[in-house]
């Protein structure tokens, strides 16, 4: 597309995606909040707005509801609630935006993480009136916990309390006592009415006092932080050999996958783990065309100087700045399924590329996601929605960082051998051992 | 756009899958004739699976009257070639922006032995880990386009210079209007009283069946003018011209339950 064409219809920059999740507790007006996102950066079209009117109208709602622009199966739309994370896309001319809106009563827990997984950024809604409760204390910890490098206290219905700055520095400062404990790198707040649309496109005239950014200015020049430098991690994810009988492919072999960190260039030194054999990069292609650099999360295929035994599930990495190769893993874990977690379950795991099993050899403690408190003394299990610390076995070692070192190779999910489900969400730890 | 993310996965060695197209026996000439050149250019196995094959077996009931559609029962012709095949996985192109009930869908999408989505009960997906497993029987659905936006398609297939079908882009029809909508004139279905052929220049911005894929007037011939169309539209593309998703307020929902793609 060229540069005047980008420029006539706004488009963002190809290359500026940021992913966010909202989390906040029932009538918080996530949902209004969304909705006023979408309709005030017109991403709204009318044949849905249309329906919304309609609907708010079969209702007998007073006004149109924004928060039915969100709510898309029949149960939801039927009982005014959100049952499972739904994702949005809407794009100014700065950036594209992809929200994960996870709801803020059932399944919470297990909602959030899901949709705290792929985000950069984490708005949490305060209800000025009710203040710093329960939920925004665990929405606080698990975006902590599951490193999203930015949040947002977003305190709404600032209408409702007279848009009071004294209200809302009462507010901003309880929670900064609180994150103050978690390890939260960046936090914004930000008074705002999602029912109004004070502050979060417009500037609200109500608000003199507050000279901070709009929710909108502050999502479009966020920065996109990069991931901790911790040296290459290819984890491969297919073999492509070609059956051809043609002379020029009949050596070719190459390893596709999606870069987890770092760089690459051909020339590249790689050891491949957990083999440990060491080689070099000879080609790396993408689309049959070849590249000086590649880095991630680029996907590519990589061609290697050496004839070396290399299959899915195992990572090219930086020699120098190696990953660890384990097969005893300690974990935060987030439990998803209604049949508990307990110490000697054996379950299918799956973590980048490679899918092995492994055997829960104890439960340490489970976390308290309200206040952070360690229970150990609850006899080795976790519940559906319980966050807790936990030791495994795997069957064939994994190469991994700490979650806390990169979000992708430092994950992974547990899967029921019996149904399949997915029930575990685990966040790997790298004690000191 | 699939097959073009599949030529960058897996090129230059072959699919490790067969395309697969269930013919409803009322698409547009023009959709099989790229079908047709595209699978020649590509030198992939195509399945193709017949709507009037399971009508014929009695395994789909014809519906009647003047907005009779074979939209729907084709999810029983889908289903009939999945089993048939054995397929575990079945990968689409629906994308999470399109319609109120994507928004909920996973990229890895269980179907339990009936075929059937049950959007209260998915698996949940964290970060890009997937869990593809199935018992004998069931299958998945997997969209790896889930998290593109209309605009984000367009912008790739002017990028990568993708060849599409003639009629995505502007050209003279003759067209009748029905509900608010233009419908190409074809054989497969009768004008209501009232409704008369004209002469319009039109575009397609989805290509489904040629009974229920309603046009816009657009003069865009180019993909920069299409681009500029799309980012400059204010009714979705399924609102504006898929009438399969107007039945009812959770048409869609419906549909996916039963296992439509």
């Amino acid at each position: 597309m060229t540069a005047a064409l980008r420029q006539t219809v706004g488009l963002a920059d190809d290359s500026e995606l940021l992913r966010f999740t909202t989390a906040g507790s029932v009538d918080d007006g996530k949902s209004t909040l969304i909705g006023r996102l979408l309709y005030d950066t017109k991403t709204a079209f009318e044949d849905q707005l249309d329906h919304v009117a309609d609907v708010s109208r079969r209702r007998g709602d007073e006004r149109v509801n924004l928060a039915l622009l969100t709510d898309g199966l029949r149960a939801e739309r039927e009982q005014g609630i959100t049952i499972d994370v739904a994702y949005r896309y809407f794009a100014t001319t700065r950036r594209k935006f992809i929200i994960a809106d996870t709801p803020g009563h059932i399944q919470y827990t297990r909602n959030m993480v899901t949709g705290a997984s792929t985000a950069h950024l984490a708005i949490i809604l305060v209800d000025a009136r009710q203040g710093v409760v329960e939920q925004s204390r665990r929405h606080a910890l698990i975006a902590s916990l599951l490193r999203i490098p930015h949040v947002v206290f977003a305190i709404n219905k600032m209408d409702l309390v007279g848009w009071s700055e004294a209200r809302f520095e009462e507010i901003a400062a309880e929670l900064r006592a609180y994150v103050g404990e978690l390890a939260l790198p960046a936090v914004t707040f930000l008074p705002l009415s999602a029912l109004t649309g004070a502050n979060v496109v417009e500037r609200s005239a109500e608000m003199p006092w507050y000279a901070g950014p709009t929710l909108l200015d502050h999502l479009e020049t966020v920065p996109l932080d990069e991931e901790r430098e911790i040296g290459a991690r290819f984890p491969v994810q297919w073999v492509i050999r070609p059956q051809s009988t043609s002379a020029d492919l009949h050596d070719y072999r190459g390893y596709a996958g999606t870069l987890a960190a770092g760089e690459l260039r051909p020339g590249d030194e790689v050891v491949v783990l957990p083999g440990g054999r060491t080689t070099r990069i000879s080609k790396i292609e993408q689309g049959g065309i070849a590249l000086a650099v590649a880095f991630a999360p680029m996907s590519v295929t990589i061609h290697l100087a050496d004839d070396v035994d290399v299959s899915r599930g195992d990572t090219l990495a930086s020699p120098q700045r190696a990953p660890r190769v384990e097969q005893e893993l300690e974990a935060m874990v987030c439990w998803m399924s209604e049949r508990p977690l307990v110490a000697g379950g054996r379950y299918a795991l799956k973590h980048g590329t490679r899918s092995t099993r492994a055997v829960v050899s104890a439960v340490d403690y489970r976390l308290d996601v309200s206040t952070g408190a360690r229970h150990a003394e609850d006899g080795g299990r976790l519940a559906l929605n319980d966050l807790g610390r936990i030791r495994l076995r795997a069957m064939a070692p994994l190469v991994f960082d700490a979650y806390a070192e990169n979000r992708t190779t430092g994950s992974f999910i547990l899967i029921d051998e019996a149904t399949n489900a997915t029930v575990g969400a685990g966040m790997l730890l790298a004690p000191a051992s | 756009m699939l097959v073009r993310l599949a030529e960058k996965a897996f090129r230059p060695a072959r699919f490790p899958f067969p395309l697969l197209h269930i013919d409803t026996g009322h698409n547009f000439p023009e959709t099989l004739a790229y079908r047709d050149k595209l699978v020649g250019d590509l030198g992939e196995r195509l399945i193709v699976a017949n709507v009037q094959d399971s009508i014929d077996a009695g395994r789909a009931v014809e519906e009647s009257g003047p907005r009779a559609s074979r939209n729907r029962l084709q999810t029983v012709t889908l289903l009939d070639a999945i089993r048939d095949h054995k397929f575990d996985a079945a990968i689409g192109g629906a994308r999470r922006d399109e319609e109120r009930a994507r928004a909920k869908e996973r990229v890895f999408s269980h179907r339990d032995d009936f075929g059937q989505w049950n959007p209260k009960n998915q698996r949940p997906e964290l970060w890009s880990l997937y869990n593809g497993r199935v018992r004998k029987g069931e299958h998945l659905r997997v969209f790896p386009l889930s998290n593109w936006t209309e605009l984000d398609v367009w912008q790739y297939i002017a990028h990568e210079a993708i060849p599409l079908p003639s009629i995505y882009f502007a050209h003279q029809r003759e067209v009748f209007v029905r509900d608010g909508m233009y419908y190409a004139q074809n054989p497969f279905v009768t004008l209501l009283p009232g409704e008369a052929i004209e002469k319009k220049t039109v575009r397609f911005r989805t290509i489904g069946d040629m009974t229920c894929t309603g046009a816009v007037l657009s003069p865009a011939r180019t993909l920069d003018e299409v681009i500029a169309e799309v980012a400059a539209a204010r009714i979705t593309e399924r609102g504006a011209t898929r009438a399969d998703d107007r039945f009812t307020e959770a048409s869609m929902e419906d549909r996916k339950r039963e296992g439509y793609f």
